[in-house]
């Protein structure tokens, strides 16, 4: 594979007068890798998008595609193509011309441009609407459109701004596999701007997460889930997201505030943040030795039930496959010691400490399909 | 349930009908008709009129005057409006203040802005002729030189114009996407080629409607002319709409009026109707 699509930032900052969009942010991508860059609205993860583009000019640091420094050059000379969430189509143009649009613009000759314009039709399935204007198409055909006019375009990079967000959820799904089934064959280098953990965790390759202008944690979609840099990812990835409870000094180590009688981790710990995702918390009937607890609500969601359980005053989520009603019974929880996450004061992930186990906590053997009733 | 529909639609068609549609019909009745003298009964003379119209010199001077004066004021106030509108959509300081700047000459009641350009124009102290002066040229009679006269009229008229259809054009150009451009420009499109390319499509409605708009001002001149002419000298920039007002109260001859403006009203029905019908399947509507 060229190096031609190479994509590095080094120190790369945004700043429109008082406000930093994004602050010294540097990362690598390697050609055909799918990138997501994840964040909750106003993280800064479109401008960076955008000054790859070219679209913003960055007010520091320097930007390199393949060996090429293109911090000051225009969009149209860095190689790359981009989607847009609103699909910037053109109103007054067919499906066809739209496709062409950039192909035009580069004086490519005619019938190299039919000859194109065929192969990424039958590619994207829009054969059949060439002759169409974009208002008469829906989402998903316009989607395909934007789609299209990148990948005609032939540069090995591509860029998406949340693509999918203006579609419903059934056909979300199946453009995400759509996009990243195009992306292995025609092995592009993508980055892609969500704020959708499941588009990030489904699609990418790497996942950088960013809050506030920074990057808060960059890896694969695994260790995001399995090991959160801080409890910010810790609640951005999953859903529902990780239960995280406030720790404090307990008398043979750290308890979860308001539930004394359990400690949960060593006395070093209070202070911080205990992390449990729902789906790797037990529910066991009150008898058996646990943290106690007592059931609020559930919530049944077909092939599983969350339940809302209160441990010391906090609201913990308990996802259990299968359908159950337990609101109003008191119970204990229990997890394995692996799946528990710790986090300082200042919300950062700390390995230096290992949760307690919780004693009689029995190995999930496999969940019975109980309804109605605790699982054991 | 039909009923309810028309009593909808009746206070409009009684406004519509009183003030458009009978006088438009009475019009077509007197152009029909010439008086009776000392209480005779008017007497129908079919074509008459119109053939002792079309034998007048006056009205063929005065037709081609509008001619010259609507080739010369809509293409050149419309090409303006968009270049002002192109130019303070963009990024700019002051852009509030311009826009204003521009939009001025169209708040101006037009007798006001007839007798600014009094000013400009007059012979001995006017504006353009002590700046002519200054820099060592003879003065011009910008309003009394029949040569130059109808062309004084036509700046004047455009620069009244360029700043109402300006408004026109920065709405729309604000209706359209930022990501068309930053689309475009991802693939290496040149500004001239984006404008010819999206922006001027896009733009067709506006103009569509602006060029109607600037059709009908083009006839409906009155105003400037009273205060700045009187359409002379020798008719030189005597109007169709201002020559049916000369022969309505100047001349009290109200059938030649009446047949003008069933002229009028045919020409202005027939090139508006070639324009929606050639221009409007150009046009794409979002």
């Amino acid at each position: 594979m060229s190096n031609q699509s190479r994509i590095r930032l080094e120190r790369v900052t945004k700043r429109w007068d008082a406000t930093t969009a994004v602050d010294d942010i540097s990362f690598d991508v390697t050609p055909g890798q799918f990138v997501i860059l994840l964040g909750p609205s106003g993280c800064g993860k479109s401008t960076t998008l955008r000054m790859i583009a070219g679209l913003e000019e960055a007010s520091d640091g320097r930007i390199f595609i393949g060996e090429r420094d293109v911090t000051h050059l225009p969009p149209g000379d860095r190689g790359l193509s981009m989607v847009f969430q609103s699909y910037a189509l053109f109103p007054h143009l067919s499906v066809a011309d739209n496709i062409v649009f950039g192909l035009r613009s580069r004086k490519v000759p005619k019938a190299e441009q039919r000859e194109r314009l065929a192969k990424v039709a039958e590619l994207v399935d829009l054969t059949d609407y060439l002759h169409r204007k974009p208002a008469q198409l829906s989402g998903g055909q316009r989607q395909r459109v934007a789609l299209a006019r990148s990948v005609i375009s032939e540069h090995p990079i591509c860029l998406m701004d949340e693509p999918l967000s203006n579609l419903d959820a059934r056909l979300r799904s199946d453009m995400r596999r759509e996009i990243k089934a195009l992306q292995s064959r025609l092995n592009m280098t993508v980055i892609y701007v969500t704020h959708d953990q499941v588009e990030a965790m489904s699609m990418g390759d790497r996942v950088i997460l960013m809050q506030h202008g920074s990057i808060v944690q960059d890896g694969t979609p695994d260790e995001l889930y399995n090991r959160p840099a801080s409890a910010f990812a810790a609640s951005f990835i999953g859903s529902p997201a990780m239960n995280l409870l406030p720790l404090v000094t307990g008398e043979q180590g750290a308890v979860i505030e308001g539930e004394t009688n359990v400690p949960v981790a060593p006395l070093e710990a209070a202070g911080g943040q205990l992390g449990i995702r729902p789906e790797d918390i037990e529910l066991h009937p009150a008898s058996i030795y646990g943290v106690p607890a007592m059931v609020v609500s559930d919530e049944y969601l077909g092939a599983d039930t969350i339940a809302h359980v209160s441990v010391g005053g906090h609201t913990v989520r308990v996802r259990m496959s299968g359908k159950h009603a337990l609101a109003g019974q008191p119970c204990s929880l229990s997890w394995a010691r692996e799946n528990a996450h710790l986090f300082d004061a200042s919300g950062l992930r700390r390995d230096d400490l290992t949760p307690n186990p919780l004693p009689s906590a029995p190995r999930a053997v496999p969940r019975p399909p109980a309804v109605g009733s605790f699982q054991h | 349930m039909q009923l309810y529909g028309a009593l909808l639609l009746l206070p409009a068609a009684i406004l519509l009908a009183t003030f458009a549609y009978l006088p438009t019909i009475a019009t077509v009745i007197n152009s029909l008709f010439l008086p009776g003298f000392r209480g005779a009964p008017t007497e129908f003379v079919g074509m008459e009129n119109y053939q002792v119209l079309f034998d007048d010199p006056t009205f063929w001077k005065v037709a081609r005057n509008n001619l010259i004066y609507a080739v010369g004021t809509i293409p050149t106030s419309i090409a303006l409006a968009l270049c002002m509108a192109l130019f303070v959509n963009g990024k700019l300081r002051g852009r509030g203040f311009v826009r204003m700047a521009y939009f001025t000459p169209t708040i101006l009641p037009m007798i006001a802005a007839a007798n600014i350009w009094m000013f400009f124009y007059a012979p001995q102290i006017g504006l353009f002729n002590k700046l002519l002066g200054a820099l060592g040229f003879s003065g011009v009679n910008w309003l009394g030189d029949p040569n130059v006269a109808l062309g004084s009229v036509i700046v004047m008229s455009v620069w009244k114009e360029a700043g109402f259809f300006m408004i026109f054009y920065l709405a729309a150009l604000q209706g359209i996407p930022p990501e068309l451009k930053e689309a475009s420009d991802l693939e290496g499109t040149s500004r001239w080629s984006f404008f010819w390319r999206v922006t001027f499509p896009l733009l067709m409605p506006t103009t569509l409607f602006v060029l109607i708009n600037s059709l009908i001002n083009s006839v409906r001149v009155v105003d400037h002319l009273f205060i700045l002419t009187k359409g002379g000298p020798n008719n030189a920039t005597n109007l169709l709409l201002y020559y049916v007002y000369e022969n309505a109260f100047s001349f009290f001859d109200r059938t030649t009026a009446a047949t003008i403006t069933v002229v009028i009203l045919l020409v202005l029905a027939v090139v508006a109707t070639l324009k929606f019908t050639i221009l409007d399947r150009r046009t794409h509507y979002q």
